[in-house]
């Protein structure tokens, strides 16, 4: 940002840094599958809503990436396996249900997560302080759309059911310990996450989807760098302006 | 807000006014002051003033654009050097937003926030007033609007949708 210093951005080291990596890859990459929205959404205003999800988490990525190094290399030169995102946040949009039930998972978690950091006085407070507020917001209008697609029409609740099924498998690693979030108790968090979670599919008429959610195929795996088969050309995608132009700016 | 503590000096609290009469980029009705994200101003001994920004939004893409303005604003008045820093805390909230700002919304169709209790819920359950006809009988049409700190709601009174600036 230029001409704009930040004074709470001094840098972080060791496991808190690559805690802030976590957290700021899982922003900057939901941001960039929400983004993927623009022009094909079903509504307008479901258009300006994600873009909204979007630039908020895009927010909160560049802070949290800043906190690290320098946010445009670490956004935009980094190899797919440096990134520290979770193999939930993505995963494709698929169609508005997938998106949909993405967001529920993901942002009722986020929320929890940056409650917990805003109560602490760890070097996430401030942030999480502010993105608490606004990952309100987000699991509000996840909630919403769950049950207005859940108490819907037959198709709309088919498909939003198949989505919550297909991505249940990746809600687990949510909740594996991240090294640097020590504060976290992820059991702890993991029940307040399948409370509220369960609480809305029960108004939406829907079933917690079963099966594992966890294992030796998922053990942590975005957490560790290994990501799934479409994460690298999304981002092929959101990298490519910046290595063809190196500096490019608008 | 911009408070003058005892610390501040009087070129300070000057420049904090200047800082804060600079119009928002996305909402020109309202001054920055009135917005309450300028939270001061600071002279440093090499001469180069120091201003304090608090993003309303983290993604707000206008925070570029205030601290341009500001900058200009300050170097028009004489100051030879100006760095605007952004702080996040403690987060801003729709609640330091002046009653002057608020009615300044209003006036320009804007629904101002409802006051709500710090870390609370998002209040859905008090009534939006339409800034066009005055009817507290409008409903949400999105949480989501034209820039991030709007939501979209319609008056069934009038049926006008209008613009407004959502609790946070």
């Amino acid at each position: 940002m230029t001409g704009t210093d930040t004074t709470d951005t001094a840098r972080l080291t060791g496991a808190t840094a690559a805690a802030a990596l976590a957290l700021g890859d899982d922003a900057l990459i939901l941001s960039h599958r929400l983004g993927e929205w623009a022009g094909h959404a079903p509504v307008l205003e479901e258009e300006v809503a994600l873009a909204n999800i979007a630039l908020d988490l895009l927010g909160q990525a560049r802070i949290l990436l800043s906190l690290v190094g320098d946010e445009d290399e670490l956004a935009f030169l980094r190899e797919e396996r440096s990134f520290r995102n979770l193999q939930l946040v993505e995963q494709p949009n698929g169609d508005f249900a997938h998106t949909i039930a993405r967001q529920l998972y993901f942002s009722f978690y986020q929320h929890e997560v940056y409650g917990e950091l805003a109560r602490g006085d760890g070097p996430f407070a401030p942030l999480a302080a502010k993105a608490v507020k606004e990952t309100a917001y987000h699991r509000d209008h996840a909630e919403q759309w769950t049950l207005r697609l859940g108490d819907g029409t037959e198709e709309s609740r088919s498909r939003m059911r198949a989505a919550l099924d297909a991505l249940w498998k990746f809600t687990g690693e949510m909740f594996q310990p991240v090294d640097g979030l020590d504060g976290l108790d992820p059991a702890a968090l993991e029940q307040r996450w399948l409370a509220a979670l369960t609480g809305v599919l029960d108004r939406a008429g829907l079933d917690l989807p079963q099966g594992p959610r966890t294992g030796a195929w998922a053990a942590g795996a975005g957490r560790q760098g290994l990501h799934t088969e479409s994460f690298g050309r999304m981002v092929a995608e959101m990298q490519h302006l910046h290595r063809s132009h190196p500096g490019a700016s608008w | 807000m911009v408070t003058a503590d005892a610390g501040t000096t009087r070129l300070e609290a000057e420049l904090a006014a200047l800082a804060g009469s600079v119009p928002d980029p996305e909402l020109p009705v309202l001054t920055l002051g009135e917005l309450g994200v300028v939270r001061g101003v600071r002279m440093h001994e090499d001469g180069h003033a120091e201003v304090t920004l608090t993003p309303t939004y983290t993604g707000c893409p206008a925070i570029e654009a205030m601290s341009a303005d500001i900058e200009r604003a300050l170097t028009g008045h004489g100051i030879p050097e100006v760095r605007v820093t952004t702080v996040l805390a403690p987060a801003w909230s729709t609640d330091d937003i002046s009653a002057e700002g608020r009615r300044k919304l209003a006036e320009f169709g804007i629904a101002p926030p409802r006051p709500h209790a710090a870390g609370g819920p998002v209040p859905l359950t008090l009534s939006v007033r339409c800034p066009n006809c005055g009817s507290t009988d409008t409903e949400l049409l999105s949480r989501f609007s034209s820039t991030a700190c709007k939501a979209l709601r319609r008056c069934t009174a009038c049926r006008e949708p209008f613009d407004h600036f959502k609790e946070l």
